[in-house]
């Protein structure tokens, strides 16, 4: 059965050289990376020195809490210390540890709720664009542009082009400005799934029946990749989101010939609803 | 004695109403729902080791696999085993009681349990299985996107298992509050008894929520009701809010009873009253309280109104206080104590490493403006294993190694204890902490396959879980090693750290304990 495990170099050295083969690598995940992706998105930027606060917090209390644990153990082992003592109250220390934690909560709260606060919505979009997630794949409208509508689906492993990272390509990326409040709203044709973009900070489930909103600004020039982040069906793991974000001339020029491309594509909204189709993960991009 | 008093042969068992037989077949099933349910979670692992798919190439199996492996762990492996097999056993006999209150309704409650585990086989190989992940979201799990009887089955299942567990649970209460010995107040009671009774509350209140969650789930797949369905009015946003009304206070359910276990050993080889003990009593039930209004952390991204959100930050992070609480007076109890790694205390340090190491991650997922970041991914999946499988594994571990010689009459292999500890403790943290960084990265949960960034740290997690099978199998071999050749335990094989009065009775316990009430003057508790 292990006869199938490759060696972990080989698939190191596999995957070092995809990420490397691509030009725009600051969108997805690097091999080994321990940390969040790096933030290209004013919210992603907040939540990266959000997250630098709790991380010194929890590495500082594992690490003394561990610390402590350990030297107690060796300090108090039976040979060290053969005649234990009764000590079953100290009520200033019970005091201490009640009030401390509550502190540092305190402290970690005010952050939390700036960054939650911040991030909720955009009260000056200059564009909105409109998500539809479908078993198993994107739609994506753009009111603001001529109201066209166009699909993005996955690319299969045996169609991928030089560059094209496995499981995130897709072949019709959602295209945005950089620079400009970008209003997102978001909704379900069939389940609900979740359009995520971890180096852009989004994470919005699509309910169907609601209309959610959240927003983004995209820093610089690039592919940002994300996958869907709510079990959805067989497929779940074959729908990513990809945004392409662009400068605002190119955009302009991006957007007039999308209204022709795509023009044929109704409103997704206005789609009946399909019943599920048995698809294999072979044949989910068609 | 008649046979009548004791049936011998498959009556002692199937018609049995004696907590401790009883006990045992609770353990025996928990052994069992964890071979089915680890088996498919290496399984699962095993496909994960490397990107591309190898092993399982239908989807909806590696779906269902994941939903199974979820409901076997929860409902029918650390439940059955803290609640209904240590629960049963040594809440009578700490108490000071000679059986439940209800023993024919503790044997319906077992018998429900293991009726709830074969509907649950069933609908794993019925029509697709339920590839729904374990909490059941509609419209998935609606008769649109999951036809056929897997996910009715599946419904079923938890009905049943939630009876069992509700009838269990009014037992356990019953119990505590009418059967404990002359002189055990309430304040005097052990703490793991403590840890029982507030866990059979949080049983009592949050089980029927699910369990008319589930109903209208039914009827909505089968009789046209539109409860989750909008287009008829419904919401697929209210299953959630219900779902986690009961999901919630289960994941307490599962870890309050690991904290009565761990307090118990940890005075024990400390050889030492429990510190604080009012303090850690009062933080259980404070702990199952605030578990009632934090529901909505689950439900970060589904798009509730940001002010509710925030409420439900700050209501979460309260819960920080009395888990706090409780390590501190862990460690204050060892402080100044005369400390013993016997194998029980083993698993009960290291069920605290492992209970810090996922509770500040908690404390981290609790803020809904980070939990954007890593919500959904395989951050989430190492912060539950820690607190809730490992460390409730390892209390459940601890407990084993504490009571086997009182359950069984044979005491376990000191050397082969200590071999399986650091087999496990290697094993899940090389298991699970690599998954931090893969969802700190942003790998989702549930897929089967991952882009190839993520391969370096799966193949590191899935070393673990291989180690930590071993780990397994090898538990396996010391069950079998002392039923067979474990040496006779002594009543008390602890010495004098074991102050509770199951070390009264001789080991293993008889048939009958506790026919005349001990009387009790000053306990553990507070004196």
């Amino acid at each position: 059965m292990f006869t199938h495990f490759r060696s972990v170099a080989t698939l190191i050295a596999l995957a070092c050289a995809t990420v490397a083969s691509d030009s725009s690598a600051a969108g997805l995940a690097t091999p080994w990376q321990v940390d969040l992706q790096p933030a290209a998105s004013p919210v992603a930027e907040q939540i990266q020195s959000f997250n630098a606060i709790l991380f010194t917090m929890e590495a500082l209390i594992t690490l003394g809490v561990l610390g402590l644990m350990g030297f107690i153990i060796w300090r108090f082992n039976a040979k060290r210390n053969p005649v234990p003592n009764k000590r079953t109250h100290n009520t200033a220390l019970e005091v201490l540890w009640t009030v401390v934690p509550i502190l540092i909560l305190v402290v970690i709260a005010f952050p939390s709720l700036r960054l939650l606060f911040f991030m909720d919505r955009t009260f000056d979009a200059d564009m909105t664009i409109k998500v539809v997630g479908h078993q198993w794949y994107w739609s994506y409208e753009y009111p603001d542009h001529g109201d066209f509508t166009f699909d993005s689906v996955m690319i299969p492993d045996d169609e991928l082009k030089p560059g094209q990272p496995r499981l995130l390509a897709v072949d019709n990326p959602v295209v945005v400005p950089v620079g400009v409040n970008v209003r997102v709203l978001l909704t379900s044709d069939d389940v609900i799934h979740s359009w995520a973009v971890p180096s852009l900070g989004l994470k919005t489930d699509t309910v169907p029946g609601r209309t959610n909103e959240t927003w983004v600004r995209v820093n610089e020039e690039g592919t940002y990749y994300g996958m869907c982040s709510e079990l959805c069906g067989v497929n779940h793991g074959y729908m990513p989101v990809a945004v392409k974000a662009v400068s605002k001339a190119e955009f302009d020029v991006w957007s007039k010939n999308a209204k022709q491309e795509f023009a044929d594509n109704g409103a997704s909204t206005t789609r009946v609803v399909q019943a599920p189709r048995e698809v294999s993960p072979r044949e989910v991009s068609q | 004695m008649s046979a009548a008093h004791h049936p011998t042969g498959w009556r002692r068992w199937v018609y049995s109403t004696n907590h401790k037989d009883i006990g045992t077949m609770y353990i025996v099933l928990s052994m069992i729902g964890a071979i089915i349910g680890g088996g498919m979670s290496w399984y699962i692992r095993l496909e994960l080791a490397q990107p591309g798919i190898q092993f399982i190439d239908d989807t909806q199996l590696y779906n269902v696999m994941v939903t199974a492996h979820g409901f076997l762990m929860v409902f029918f492996v650390v439940m059955p085993a803290m609640i209904g097999g240590f629960g049963n056993w040594f809440v009578p006999l700490m108490i000071g009681a000679p059986d439940m209150s209800f023993p024919r309704m503790n044997n319906i409650s077992f018998w429900l349990l293991a009726a709830a585990l074969v509907l649950l086989v069933l609908a794993g190989v019925t029509g697709g299985g339920p590839g729904t992940g374990w909490t059941v979201y509609p419209p998935l799990s609606s008769a649109t996107y999951h036809p056929g009887p897997a996910v009715d089955l599946a419904i079923l299942s938890l009905h049943v298992a939630g009876a069992s567990s509700i009838l269990g649970a009014i037992n356990l209460i019953t119990t505590i509050v009418n059967m404990r010995a002359p002189g055990m107040t309430m304040h005097r009671a052990p703490l793991f008894v403590w840890a029982i009774l507030v866990t059979a509350f949080l049983l009592l209140l949050a089980i029927p929520v699910l369990a008319g969650a589930l109903t209208m789930l039914l009827t909505d797949r089968n009789f046209g009701t539109t409860f989750f369905v909008p287009e008829g009015g419904g919401d697929p946003i209210l299953w959630q809010h219900l779902f986690w009304f009961f999901g919630h206070p289960e994941v307490y359910i599962i870890i309050i009873p690991a904290f009565g276990i761990i307090s118990q050993i940890i005075a024990t080889f400390s050889k030492k009253p429990v510190f604080g003990y009012l303090g850690m009593a009062y933080a259980m039930c404070a702990i199952g309280f605030v578990g009632f209004v934090v529901w909505a952390h689950h439900m970060y991204t589904v798009g509730l109104d940001v002010n509710t959100r925030a409420y439900f930050v700050l209501a979460t992070m309260v819960i920080a206080v009395p888990t706090g609480i409780k390590i501190f007076s862990w460690l204050a109890t060892m402080w100044g104590g005369s400390i013993e790694l016997k194998t029980p205390m083993l698993f009960a340090t290291g069920f605290i490493a492992l209970f810090v190491a996922g509770g500040v991650t908690g404390v981290v997922l609790s803020n809904a403006g980070m939990d954007v970041a890593l919500h959904d991914t395989y951050y989430v999946v190492a912060h539950f294993h820690y607190v809730l499988s490992i460390a409730a594994v390892f209390a459940m571990y601890a407990g084993f190694y504490y009571w086997i010689g009182k359950m069984s009459g044979r005491q376990y292999s000191e050397t082969l204890g200590k071999i399986h500890f650091w087999a496990s403790f290697v094993g899940v943290n090389l298991l699970f902490f690599p998954q931090h960084f893969l969802g700190a990265a942003g790998m989702p949960r549930r897929i089967p396959d991952y882009p190839d960034a993520y391969a370096g740290w799966n193949m590191v997690s899935s070393v673990g879980a291989l180690i930590t099978a071993i780990g397994t199998f090898f538990f396996l071999y010391i069950v079998w090693h002392t039923l067979t050749r474990g040496r006779a335990a002594e009543a008390n094989p602890w010495g004098v750290g074991a102050t509770t009065l199951e070390w009264t009775v001789p080991s293993p316990a008889p048939f009958h304990t506790h026919e005349d009430l001990p009387k009790i003057e000053a306990a553990q508790g507070v004196e």
